[in-house]
Protein backbone atom coordinates (compact mmCIF):
# COMPACT_ATOMS: atom_id res chain seq x y z
CA UNK A 1 0.00 0.00 0.00
CA UNK A 2 1.38 3.00 -1.01
CA UNK A 3 -0.82 6.32 0.11
CA UNK A 4 -0.50 9.87 -1.87
CA UNK A 5 0.28 11.42 1.43
CA UNK A 6 3.01 11.23 3.55
CA UNK A 7 2.96 10.81 7.05
CA UNK A 8 5.97 13.36 7.38
CA UNK A 9 3.88 16.16 5.82
CA UNK A 10 1.31 15.66 7.85
CA UNK A 11 0.37 17.97 10.89
CA UNK A 12 -2.79 17.54 13.32
CA UNK A 13 -5.15 20.31 12.09
CA UNK A 14 -4.13 19.57 8.65
CA UNK A 15 -7.85 19.86 6.91
CA UNK A 16 -8.84 17.63 4.25
CA UNK A 17 -10.75 18.79 0.99
CA UNK A 18 -14.71 19.57 2.10
CA UNK A 19 -17.05 17.73 -0.13
CA UNK A 20 -20.56 18.23 -0.45
CA UNK A 21 -22.89 15.22 -0.94
CA UNK A 22 -26.50 15.98 -2.67
CA UNK A 23 -29.20 13.36 -1.58
CA UNK A 24 -32.79 12.92 -3.86
CA UNK A 25 -35.20 9.80 -3.85
CA UNK A 26 -33.43 8.53 -6.53
CA UNK A 27 -30.19 8.89 -4.11
CA UNK A 28 -31.61 6.82 -2.01
CA UNK A 29 -33.41 4.29 -3.85
CA UNK A 30 -30.50 3.42 -6.11
CA UNK A 31 -28.74 2.92 -2.70
CA UNK A 32 -31.31 1.03 -1.45
CA UNK A 33 -30.79 -1.67 -4.25
CA UNK A 34 -26.94 -1.37 -3.71
CA UNK A 35 -27.08 -2.13 0.08
CA UNK A 36 -29.97 -4.36 -0.17
CA UNK A 37 -31.59 -2.14 2.99
CA UNK A 38 -34.99 -1.75 2.06
CA UNK A 39 -36.18 -0.37 4.87
CA UNK A 40 -39.62 1.54 4.02
CA UNK A 41 -38.65 4.68 6.23
CA UNK A 42 -35.68 5.50 2.95
CA UNK A 43 -38.52 5.59 0.42
CA UNK A 44 -41.87 5.76 1.28
CA UNK A 45 -43.27 9.31 2.97
CA UNK A 46 -46.65 8.00 3.94
CA UNK A 47 -44.82 4.94 6.10
CA UNK A 48 -41.75 7.23 7.64
CA UNK A 49 -44.78 9.63 8.76
CA UNK A 50 -46.37 6.79 10.60
CA UNK A 51 -43.58 5.71 12.65
CA UNK A 52 -43.11 9.40 13.58
CA UNK A 53 -40.43 10.66 11.37
CA UNK A 54 -40.72 14.34 9.65
CA UNK A 55 -40.62 12.56 6.15
CA UNK A 56 -38.10 10.02 4.11
CA UNK A 57 -34.64 9.96 5.55
CA UNK A 58 -31.65 8.53 4.09
CA UNK A 59 -30.17 5.72 5.13
CA UNK A 60 -27.61 6.28 8.25
CA UNK A 61 -24.87 4.23 6.23
CA UNK A 62 -25.16 6.42 3.05
CA UNK A 63 -24.34 9.29 5.14
CA UNK A 64 -21.43 6.90 6.44
CA UNK A 65 -19.92 5.90 3.05
CA UNK A 66 -20.57 9.46 1.63
CA UNK A 67 -18.17 10.97 4.32
CA UNK A 68 -15.46 8.39 4.13
CA UNK A 69 -14.99 9.87 0.58
CA UNK A 70 -12.86 12.91 1.96
CA UNK A 71 -10.90 10.93 3.68
CA UNK A 72 -10.34 7.87 0.68
CA UNK A 73 -10.03 11.08 -1.78
CA UNK A 74 -7.13 12.40 0.36
CA UNK A 75 -4.99 9.20 0.73
CA UNK A 76 -6.21 7.59 -2.71
CA UNK A 77 -5.98 3.69 -1.32
CA UNK A 78 -9.05 2.89 0.47
CA UNK A 79 -7.34 0.41 2.08
CA UNK A 80 -5.56 3.21 3.88
CA UNK A 81 -8.72 3.23 6.73
CA UNK A 82 -8.32 0.96 8.93
CA UNK A 83 -11.05 1.89 11.36
CA UNK A 84 -14.07 3.76 10.78
CA UNK A 85 -16.59 4.71 13.50
CA UNK A 86 -19.68 7.17 13.52
CA UNK A 87 -23.05 7.59 15.73
CA UNK A 88 -26.01 8.27 13.82
CA UNK A 89 -26.96 11.65 16.08
CA UNK A 90 -29.34 12.66 13.75
CA UNK A 91 -30.97 11.49 10.40
CA UNK A 92 -30.58 13.25 7.07
CA UNK A 93 -34.33 14.11 6.01
CA UNK A 94 -35.41 13.93 2.01
CA UNK A 95 -38.31 15.82 0.74
CA UNK A 96 -39.82 15.02 -2.53
CA UNK A 97 -39.73 18.77 -3.52
CA UNK A 98 -37.25 18.32 -6.71
CA UNK A 99 -34.68 19.57 -4.68
CA UNK A 100 -33.50 17.25 -1.67
CA UNK A 101 -30.86 17.40 0.69
CA UNK A 102 -27.20 17.90 0.90
CA UNK A 103 -24.91 16.89 3.62
CA UNK A 104 -21.62 19.00 3.85
CA UNK A 105 -19.07 16.94 5.40
CA UNK A 106 -15.70 18.35 6.29
CA UNK A 107 -12.37 16.51 7.91
CA UNK A 108 -8.89 17.05 9.69
CA UNK A 109 -6.34 15.08 11.32
CA UNK A 110 -7.25 15.40 14.70
CA UNK A 111 -4.06 13.31 16.23
CA UNK A 112 -0.97 11.58 14.39
CA UNK A 113 -0.90 8.50 15.84
CA UNK A 114 2.13 5.85 16.07
CA UNK A 115 2.69 3.25 12.97
CA UNK A 116 2.81 6.12 10.34
CA UNK A 117 -1.03 6.36 11.56
CA UNK A 118 -3.46 9.50 11.86
CA UNK A 119 -7.06 9.95 13.40
CA UNK A 120 -9.13 11.98 11.46
CA UNK A 121 -12.07 13.11 12.56
CA UNK A 122 -14.95 13.90 10.26
CA UNK A 123 -18.42 16.04 10.87
CA UNK A 124 -21.26 16.09 8.58
CA UNK A 125 -24.05 18.45 8.84
CA UNK A 126 -27.34 18.90 6.98
CA UNK A 127 -29.98 21.46 7.18
CA UNK A 128 -28.24 23.05 10.23
CA UNK A 129 -28.10 19.74 12.16
CA UNK A 130 -25.14 17.55 12.60
CA UNK A 131 -25.82 14.08 11.50
CA UNK A 132 -22.88 12.35 12.98
CA UNK A 133 -20.92 12.25 16.02
CA UNK A 134 -18.20 10.62 17.26
CA UNK A 135 -16.96 10.51 13.84
CA UNK A 136 -13.48 9.22 13.42
CA UNK A 137 -11.37 6.71 10.96
CA UNK A 138 -7.76 5.55 11.87
CA UNK A 139 -5.53 6.32 8.32
CA UNK A 140 -2.39 4.59 7.54
CA UNK A 141 -0.25 6.91 5.61
CA UNK A 142 3.06 6.45 3.88
CA UNK B 1 -40.49 -4.90 27.91
CA UNK B 2 -36.95 -5.43 28.79
CA UNK B 3 -34.59 -7.84 26.80
CA UNK B 4 -33.34 -11.12 28.84
CA UNK B 5 -29.27 -10.30 29.89
CA UNK B 6 -28.35 -14.00 29.63
CA UNK B 7 -28.40 -13.28 25.65
CA UNK B 8 -25.19 -11.20 25.97
CA UNK B 9 -22.32 -13.09 25.22
CA UNK B 10 -24.20 -15.25 22.55
CA UNK B 11 -22.64 -16.13 19.28
CA UNK B 12 -24.68 -16.97 16.68
CA UNK B 13 -23.22 -19.73 13.88
CA UNK B 14 -21.13 -18.50 11.10
CA UNK B 15 -23.22 -17.45 7.95
CA UNK B 16 -23.43 -18.81 4.55
CA UNK B 17 -20.09 -17.40 2.41
CA UNK B 18 -20.90 -14.46 0.88
CA UNK B 19 -19.27 -14.18 -2.94
CA UNK B 20 -18.10 -10.48 -3.03
CA UNK B 21 -18.11 -9.54 -7.20
CA UNK B 22 -17.00 -6.88 -9.00
CA UNK B 23 -20.20 -5.81 -10.33
CA UNK B 24 -21.60 -5.63 -6.93
CA UNK B 25 -18.74 -3.55 -5.68
CA UNK B 26 -19.12 -1.35 -8.72
CA UNK B 27 -22.89 -1.01 -8.51
CA UNK B 28 -22.48 0.41 -4.53
CA UNK B 29 -19.81 2.60 -5.55
CA UNK B 30 -21.85 4.21 -8.33
CA UNK B 31 -24.67 4.38 -5.15
CA UNK B 32 -22.36 6.42 -3.29
CA UNK B 33 -21.60 8.46 -6.43
CA UNK B 34 -17.84 7.56 -5.86
CA UNK B 35 -16.09 7.34 -9.28
CA UNK B 36 -12.55 5.70 -7.27
CA UNK B 37 -10.79 3.19 -10.07
CA UNK B 38 -9.82 0.96 -6.90
CA UNK B 39 -13.35 -0.08 -6.91
CA UNK B 40 -14.21 -0.45 -10.42
CA UNK B 41 -10.33 -0.98 -12.40
CA UNK B 42 -8.29 -4.02 -11.58
CA UNK B 43 -5.63 -2.16 -13.16
CA UNK B 44 -5.78 0.43 -10.79
CA UNK B 45 -6.58 -1.68 -7.95
CA UNK B 46 -3.38 -3.64 -8.47
CA UNK B 47 -1.41 -0.35 -8.72
CA UNK B 48 -2.35 -0.12 -4.97
CA UNK B 49 -0.92 -3.70 -4.07
CA UNK B 50 -4.90 -5.46 -4.67
CA UNK B 51 -5.05 -8.23 -6.50
CA UNK B 52 -8.48 -6.93 -7.67
CA UNK B 53 -10.80 -4.32 -7.02
CA UNK B 54 -12.02 -3.57 -3.95
CA UNK B 55 -14.64 -2.15 -2.19
CA UNK B 56 -15.51 0.80 0.27
CA UNK B 57 -15.15 0.84 3.26
CA UNK B 58 -19.03 0.59 4.19
CA UNK B 59 -19.71 -1.95 1.50
CA UNK B 60 -19.40 -4.70 4.06
CA UNK B 61 -21.63 -3.44 6.15
CA UNK B 62 -25.04 -5.28 3.38
CA UNK B 63 -23.24 -8.02 4.83
CA UNK B 64 -22.48 -7.80 8.42
CA UNK B 65 -26.15 -6.40 8.83
CA UNK B 66 -27.78 -9.37 6.94
CA UNK B 67 -25.76 -11.73 9.32
CA UNK B 68 -26.72 -9.44 12.42
CA UNK B 69 -30.70 -10.29 10.96
CA UNK B 70 -30.25 -14.01 13.04
CA UNK B 71 -29.82 -12.22 16.26
CA UNK B 72 -32.37 -9.13 15.62
CA UNK B 73 -35.24 -11.69 14.26
CA UNK B 74 -34.42 -14.24 17.44
CA UNK B 75 -38.22 -15.13 18.60
CA UNK B 76 -36.49 -15.67 21.81
CA UNK B 77 -34.39 -12.66 22.20
CA UNK B 78 -38.08 -10.85 20.85
CA UNK B 79 -36.93 -7.34 20.12
CA UNK B 80 -39.66 -5.42 18.31
CA UNK B 81 -38.09 -4.31 14.60
CA UNK B 82 -40.23 -2.17 13.58
CA UNK B 83 -38.77 0.15 16.34
CA UNK B 84 -35.21 -0.23 15.67
CA UNK B 85 -33.25 2.42 14.67
CA UNK B 86 -29.13 2.00 13.86
CA UNK B 87 -27.38 4.01 16.79
CA UNK B 88 -23.46 3.80 15.83
CA UNK B 89 -21.71 1.83 13.73
CA UNK B 90 -17.34 0.78 13.50
CA UNK B 91 -15.48 -0.89 11.66
CA UNK B 92 -12.03 -2.21 12.22
CA UNK B 93 -10.22 -3.53 8.68
CA UNK B 94 -7.31 -5.93 8.96
CA UNK B 95 -7.99 -5.79 4.58
CA UNK B 96 -10.35 -4.44 2.45
CA UNK B 97 -12.68 -6.76 1.25
CA UNK B 98 -12.08 -7.35 -2.55
CA UNK B 99 -13.49 -9.58 -5.37
CA UNK B 100 -13.48 -12.83 -5.22
CA UNK B 101 -13.66 -13.29 -1.52
CA UNK B 102 -16.17 -15.53 -0.18
CA UNK B 103 -16.88 -13.97 3.14
CA UNK B 104 -18.76 -15.51 6.58
CA UNK B 105 -19.90 -13.70 9.43
CA UNK B 106 -20.07 -14.25 13.09
CA UNK B 107 -22.33 -12.50 14.74
CA UNK B 108 -22.18 -11.93 18.82
CA UNK B 109 -24.25 -10.22 21.15
CA UNK B 110 -21.51 -7.86 23.15
CA UNK B 111 -24.33 -6.07 25.22
CA UNK B 112 -27.55 -5.64 26.53
CA UNK B 113 -28.63 -2.38 28.12
CA UNK B 114 -32.00 -0.55 29.05
CA UNK B 115 -32.32 3.05 28.96
CA UNK B 116 -35.27 5.04 29.52
CA UNK B 117 -37.35 2.59 28.01
CA UNK B 118 -35.23 1.68 25.06
CA UNK B 119 -33.84 -1.51 24.34
CA UNK B 120 -30.15 -1.01 23.16
CA UNK B 121 -28.13 -3.51 21.74
CA UNK B 122 -24.57 -3.79 20.61
CA UNK B 123 -23.67 -6.66 17.87
CA UNK B 124 -19.98 -7.56 16.68
CA UNK B 125 -19.48 -9.19 13.33
CA UNK B 126 -16.37 -10.48 12.80
CA UNK B 127 -16.00 -11.09 9.25
CA UNK B 128 -13.50 -13.88 8.18
CA UNK B 129 -12.73 -14.43 4.15
CA UNK B 130 -12.74 -18.36 3.12
CA UNK B 131 -8.72 -19.58 4.45
CA UNK B 132 -10.71 -18.24 7.49
CA UNK B 133 -8.69 -15.41 7.75
CA UNK B 134 -10.13 -11.98 9.79
CA UNK B 135 -11.16 -9.35 6.98
CA UNK B 136 -12.49 -6.98 9.67
CA UNK B 137 -14.68 -6.47 12.45
CA UNK B 138 -18.41 -4.78 12.36
CA UNK B 139 -19.96 -3.33 15.58
CA UNK B 140 -23.69 -2.48 15.49
CA UNK B 141 -25.91 -0.93 18.03
CA UNK B 142 -29.36 -0.92 17.36
CA UNK B 143 -31.69 1.30 19.41
CA UNK B 144 -35.57 -0.30 19.80
CA UNK B 145 -37.24 2.88 20.77
CA UNK B 146 -39.39 2.79 23.62
CA UNK B 147 -43.03 2.19 22.85
CA UNK B 148 -45.66 4.53 23.53
CA UNK B 149 -46.61 8.41 23.28
CA UNK B 150 -42.92 9.04 25.56
CA UNK B 151 -41.02 7.24 23.48
CA UNK B 152 -38.41 9.96 21.85
CA UNK B 153 -38.69 10.07 17.82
Amino acid sequence: MATEIRYDEVEAGTELAPQTFPVDRATLVRYAGASGDFNPIHWNERFAREVGLPDVIAHGMFTMGSAIRLVTDWVGDPAAVEEYGVRFTKPVVVPDDGVGAVIEVTAKVAAKLDDNRVRVDLTAVSAGQKVLGRAQAVVRLS
Amino acid sequence: MALDQSYVGRTYPPTAPYEVGREKIREFAEAIGDPSPAYTDPEAARAFGHPDVVAPPTFVFAITYKAAGIVVSDPELGLDFSRVVHGDQKFAYTRPVRAGDRLTVVSTIESIKSLAGNEILDIRGEVSDEAGEHVVTAWTKLVARAAGEDGEA
